[in-house]
């Protein structure tokens, strides 16, 4: 699918099939678990980052149904750029209302990028002033965990960090995918 | 913790196994209780100082009260509750016929379906006791369900001392 087309989509369903809720709700709830998290771990940040990513993963794993549902794209992405090309234009559209840029593919075309010129998450929040927190929270680590959930329920196995996030101070948010294999094993019949 | 294994796989003997598990899924329930009531304490404390700022000044609890089951409620839960009564006493009892979590849960059996939808009430108990409190009520909060997708919540405000 053209990536124009993809916008499109992602206009479209977001517009017409999704669910609001209070964006505020969203980021106070979000900011809560965070910092809950954080009060659990004893600010073991690295810990935080982790269990995060699990939450997200969780959600992925069922999440995903929610996205075929919605979107109704009954065809396979013929490849991993127009895979990244649908979570950022369908994907993140229609669930967050934000369109990241995909960007730094390597060569191979198995690794890219997401940067994040808006983040609702990150609304209204600073990170803990002690001087780690900067260095090792990735505060929405929890995309990563639903990316990597999500694509494995649709034969992707692949790797998402963060990079850079402007919470810690840098220029960007930017977050770092990279697919490890598909999952051939559990391949549904080609419809082609 | 947000994970919690059942921990029946640790006892041997079928008797054990019963009692075992069910010591552990009260406990692990009240856990589960107090994590997520106070996660909505906390939600409801920002919702209430974020919302409330631009309106005019509260004129008593009833005034409060009815900030909630309108502003609050239709930002939470998009509607408004259904039903609000009061002892006038301090008691407020909010009836929501179609509560919005429970919109999509499925009845198999009955008594079931209320034990395990239970645990969605449990966050906005806690957003409740949380926007009350930021604007002044300290109250304690219950909420139970008998019939999907019902919800009754009861707030018993704590009189000021004076």
């Amino acid at each position: 699918m053209a990536s124009s087309k993809a916008s499109r989509l992602g206009e479209e369903v977001w517009k017409t099939r999704m669910d609001k809720v209070n964006a505020e709700l969203v980021v106070l709830t979000y900011g809560t678990i965070v910092a809950q998290l954080c009060k659990d771990f004893d600010s073991d940040y690295i810990e935080v980052n982790k269990q995060l990513d699990k939450m997200g993963y969780n959600i992925g794993l069922r999440l995903i149904d929610d996205y075929l549902a919605k979107s109704n794209t009954m065809r396979r992405c013929s490849n991993f750029r127009e895979t990244a090309e649908m979570i950022a234009r369908v994907g993140f559209k229609i669930f967050l209302n934000i369109t990241p840029t995909v960007t730094n593919w390597t060569s191979d075309g198995k690794q890219f990028s997401l940067i994040f010129d808006e983040n609702p998450f990150a609304d209204f929040v600073e990170l803990p002033d002690d001087g780690r927190a900067q260095d090792e929270l990735w505060y929405s680590n929890i995309l990563c965990g639903v990316l990597r959930g999500a694509l494995e329920m649709v034969q992707m196995q692949v790797e998402a960090h963060f990079v850079s996030d402007v919470l810690r101070g840098n220029d960007t948010t930017e977050m770092r995918i990279t697919l490890i294999r598909y999952i051939d094993d559990e391949l549904p019949p080609e419809d082609d | 913790r947000i994970t919690a294994a059942g921990g029946a796989g640790e006892v041997d003997g079928e008797i054990e196994i019963e009692a075992g598990t069910l010591i552990d899924e009260e406990e692990e329930r009240e856990a589960v209780f107090w994590r997520l009531e106070a996660i909505g304490y906390r939600v409801g404390q920002g919702l209430a100082e974020r919302f409330s700022r631009d309106r005019p000044r509260f004129n008593d609890t009833l005034d409060i009260i009815k900030f909630l089951c309108k502003d609050l409620w239709t930002l939470v839960f998009r509607k408004q509750v259904d039903n609000l009564k009061t002892n006038h006493r301090g008691v407020y009892v909010l009836t929501d016929n179609a509560f919005r979590p429970f919109a999509r849960m499925s009845a198999e059996v009955s008594s079931q379906a209320v034990l395990r939808a239970q645990p969605f009430l449990w966050f906005p108990c806690g957003i409740i006791r949380g926007a009350l409190a930021a604007m002044g009520i300290t109250a304690t909060v219950q909420a139970e369900t008998s019939e999907l997708p019902s919800a009754v919540f009861q707030i018993k405000t704590v009189p000021v001392k004076t």
